[in-house]
C-alpha cells in the first residue's frame, strides 16, 4: 500500500523549523491575498459572477465544448480528445513522433502532472525541459511539485543552491535567489531557443472565439510557445468559459487569490497558430465526467487552480504538499483525487479539520470543507478506511447515540485518565502522538448543570 | 479519436445538470478611480514596472534615435517614433535572442492591475516582447481605463491570432518566495504614457 497522508506529514514534519517557514511562508500569501481581495468593494461580487459562471458553464458544456471546437478549428488549431490519461500521453507522443521531434520545453501545467506525460514520454526516449523555474528546480530533483502555482515551496535556497551547484554548475554556497535564478534564467533561454515543440497548459478557454488564455509571471510558456513550431496546449474540459468578458471577472479573481498579484505578468490569448506554425489543443476528460455526475462533488470542477485553499489550510501549510501523494494537493486536491482513484486516494479527505478557510476564500465558491465531509462518508460506506478508524467510528457512534452509556463512559474516562494516564495516552492511541494530555475535569457539564440550575 | 470525442460529449450529457442562467455582469457596480492614469502608475510602480509620463512624442523620438546610434540590436515597432525596424516577423528565436530593446505600442492601460493590452502586429512577431531584455510600451493617456471589464469591452481578443496584457517586467519568487525581477522574459518594463 502506498503511504498515506499521516506518514507522508509525520516525514515533513520531523524538521520543526522548517514545518514552521513552510507555515509561515504560505500563510504570508495568503495574507497578500487578503491585501488585494479587500482592495476591491466588489470581490464578493466578483466571486459570486464567476461562480454562477462557472455553474451555468457546467450546465450546458456539451454545447460550449462543441462550439469551442468548431471555432478552434476555424482558427486554424488542430483539436484532440483524450478520454483519459494514457490517450492525452499517446496523443502528445503521437505529434512529438511525426514531427520527428527531441527538444521539447513544457511550462505548468497540472493536467500533464496529472496524465504523468513526462514519465511516460521518458519512457519513450523523449526529455521533456519543465521551464517554469520552480518546476525546473523539482524536476532537477527528480520530485513532482508540492504546490500547484509555488512548485517548489518546500524548499530551501540552500538546497536549490546544492541542486544548481550540481546540474547547472553554479557556484557552491550562493544562496542568493537572484543569482540562482539569473543561472535558470540562462540555461532556459538555451532549452527556448533550441526547443522544436512547446508544451504548454490552458487557463481558460473561450467558447464563444476558439482561443485560450495562458498566465505566467515569467514569461516561459511564451517563450516556448512562440520559439517551436509546433504548440500542443492541453486541458481539462473545465477550463472552457462561454465568452471573452468572461475573462474579466476571472483574471480578475486568479492572480489576486493566488499570490496577491492584480493580475499575471503575461496573459497571453491564443487564438491561431503563427504562420507555418502548427497549434494542437488537447481536450482531456480523465474522470471529469464522472465527476460531473456526481451531483455532491461536480462543483469541484469549477477551480480556476489559484491554490487559495492551499494557503490559507491548516494541515496544508503544515504537512506540505508532498504528503498529498498526488499532482494536485491541498483542500480541492482531497476533493478531486478520491474522484481519479478512490482507494488510492481514501485518506485525503480526512486530512483536513472541516475549519472551512478553503471554502472562504475560494474564488468560484466551491463548498470545499462540505465536500470533504461528503467524501469521507462516501469513503467510510465503500469501506476504504482502516479496520481500527471504523472501529472506533462504530465504537463512538454506539456510545453517543446511548445517552446514558455515555455519561458511564464520561465518568469511567475521567476516572481512568486521573489514575491511569497511560492506558489511553500510548502508542496505540494516535490522537496523542503529537499531544499533551489535558487535565481532566472533575466533572462533566451536565453533571455541573444540574447541580447549578437550582442556584 | 472521433471515438473518444463523442465518448466525452456523451457522458457530458448525460451528466451536467439542468441549465442554469448566465449571470449579468454589471460594471456599474465595479470599482471606479477618480485618476486612472494615477491609479495606473501606483499599481504598475508597486509591482516591478516604470511608467513615465510624456507631453507629446518628442523626447521619445529622440530616445530612439539615439540609441539606434548606438550597437545595441533595437526594435522600434511604433510608427509614431520613426523607420519600423524591418523584417522582424521573419526573424527566428537565435536571432531575436540579443535583442535589448524593443519599442511597442500599446492599445490600453488598465489602471486597476497596470496591465497594456498588446496585439500581435504591433509587436511585428509573438516573441519580441518576451525574449528582449527591456521592454517599452507606448499608450495614450486617454486609453488608461479602470478596469478589466472595460478593457475587455474596448478589445477583441480574436481581432488577430494573438494578443496579450503584459504588467511590470516578468518575476519569479519561486526559490524561498524571494521576488527577483526578470525570469524568462524582459528584466525591465517601461511604460511611457503620452497626454
Amino acid at each position: 500500500m502506498n503511504p498515506k497522508h499521516a506518514d507522508l506529514a509525520e516525514q515533513f514534519i520531523a524538521d520543526g523549523s522548517r514545518t514552521n517557514w513552510h507555515d509561515d511562508t504560505l500563510w504570508f500569501v495568503r495574507e497578500k491575498r487578503d491585501k488585494a481581495a479587500h482592495g476591491l468593494p466588489e470581490w464578493e461580487q466578483l466571486r459570486e459572477w464567476a461562480s454562477q459562471i462557472k455553474n451555468h458553464t457546467l450546465s450546458n458544456l456539451s454545447n460550449y465544448l462543441e462550439q469551442f471546437e468548431e471555432h478552434a478549428k476555424a482558427n486554424g488549431i488542430i483539436v484532440h480528445w483524450a478520454a483519459d490519461g494514457d490517450e492525452h500521453n499517446q496523443i502528445v507522443h503521437g505529434i512529438i513522433k511525426r514531427h520527428n521531434i527531441r527538444k521539447i520545453v513544457k511550462s505548468k501545467s497540472m493536467l500533464t502532472e496529472e496524465c504523468h506525460l513526462n514519465e511516460y514520454l521518458s519512457h519513450q526516449g523523449i526529455e521533456v525541459v519543465d521551464t517554469d523555474l520552480g518546476e525546473r528546480i523539482v524536476q532537477f530533483r527528480k520530485e513532482p511539485p508540492s504546490h500547484i502555482v509555488l512548485p517548489a515551496i518546500h524548499l530551501t535556497k540552500k538546497q536549490v543552491s546544492e541542486t544548481f551547484h550540481e546540474h547547472l554548475n553554479t557556484e557552491k554556497g550562493n544562496n542568493d535567489p537572484q543569482y540562482l535564478t539569473e543561472a535558470a534564467r540562462q540555461h532556459l533561454r538555451d532549452k527556448f531557443i533550441e526547443s522544436d515543440l512547446a508544451i504548454t497548459g490552458v487557463n481558460f478557454a473561450i467558447a464563444e472565439t476558439g482561443g485560450f488564455v495562458v498566465c505566467t509571471n515569467e514569461g516561459n510558456a511564451d517563450m516556448g510557445a512562440h520559439t517551436a513550431n509546433v504548440h500542443i496546449a492541453s486541458m481539462g474540459f473545465e477550463k472552457i468559459i462561454p465568452k471573452a468578458e468572461h475573462l474579466s471577472v476571472f483574471l480578475r479573481l486568479l492572480a489576486r487569490s493566488a499570490t496577491g498579484q492584480p493580475i499575471t505578468t503575461y496573459s497571453s490569448h491564443f487564438h491561431k497558430p503563427r504562420p507555418n506554425q502548427e497549434m494542437h489543443i488537447v481536450i482531456v476528460d480523465n474522470g471529469r465526467s464522472r465527476q460531473l455526475g456526481r451531483a455532491d462533488f461536480r462543483n469541484s470542477l469549477k477551480c480556476i487552480r489559484c491554490a487559495a485553499c492551499f494557503n490559507t489550510c491548516p494541515v496544508y501549510r503544515r504537512s506540505g504538499g508532498h504528503s498529498y501523494h498526488t499532482a494536485v494537493a491541498g483542500p480541492i486536491g482531497s476533493i478531486l483525487n478520491p474522484n481519479l482513484d478512490m482507494k488510492a486516494n481514501a485518506d485525503l479527505p480526512f486530512a483536513s479539520t472541516l475549519c472551512g478557510s478553503c471554502t472562504n476564500v475560494c474564488p468560484v465558491k466551491i463548498d470545499i470543507h462540505e465536500q470533504l465531509w461528503k467524501w469521507r462518508q462516501v469513503i467510510v460506506s465503500e469501506g476504504l478506511v482502516s479496520t481500527g478508524k471504523k472501529a472506533g467510528m462504530k465504537g463512538m457512534a454506539f456510545v453517543f447515540s446511548n445517552p446514558k452509556l455515555y455519561r458511564l463512559a464520561g465518568r469511567m474516562a475521567r476516572w481512568t485518565m486521573k489514575i491511569f494516564p497511560f492506558i489511553v495516552s500510548n502508542k496505540l492511541n494516535v490522537w496523542y502522538n503529537q499531544r499533551e494530555m489535558p487535565e481532566v475535569p472533575k466533572q462533566s457539564f451536565r453533571e455541573w448543570y444540574l447541580e447549578n440550575k437550582k442556584k | 479519436m472521433t471515438a473518444s470525442r463523442n465518448k466525452i460529449l456523451n457522458s457530458i450529457k448525460e451528466h451536467q445538470p439542468d441549465l442554469t442562467e448566465l449571470p449579468v455582469i454589471d460594471i456599474g457596480k465595479v470599482i471606479g478611480y477618480a485618476d486612472t492614469f494615477e491609479q495606473f502608475r501606483n499599481v504598475l510602480e508597486s509591482i516591478g514596472g516604470k511608467v513615465v509620463s510624456l507631453p507629446d512624442w518628442d523626447a521619445l523620438q529622440q530616445l530612439v534615435n539615439e540609441e539606434k546610434q548606438q550597437e545595441n540590436f533595437i526594435i522600434n515597432a511604433v510608427p509614431e517614433l520613426g523607420e519600423i525596424t524591418p523584417e522582424v516577423h521573419n526573424l527566428t528565436a537565435v536571432q531575436l535572442e540579443k535583442l535589448e530593446k524593443i519599442y511597442v505600442k500599446g492599445t490600453l492601460g488598465v489602471a486597476e492591475n497596470g496591465a497594456v493590452w498588446v496585439y500581435e502586429s504591433h509587436l511585428l512577431n509573438r516573441l519580441t516582447a518576451f525574449i528582449c531584455q527591456h521592454l517599452v510600451l507606448i499608450i495614450n493617456k486617454k486609453d488608461i481605463v479602470g478596469t478589466l471589464h472595460q478593457a475587455y469591452e474596448k478589445i477583441e481578443v480574436n481581432k488577430e491570432g494573438f494578443g496579450l496584457f503584459i504588467a511590470d517586467p516578468s518575476k519569479t519568487a519561486d526559490i524561498e518566495q524571494s521576488l527577483v525581477i526578470g525570469a524568462h522574459g524582459s528584466r525591465s518594463t517601461t511604460v511611457y504614457v503620452i497626454e
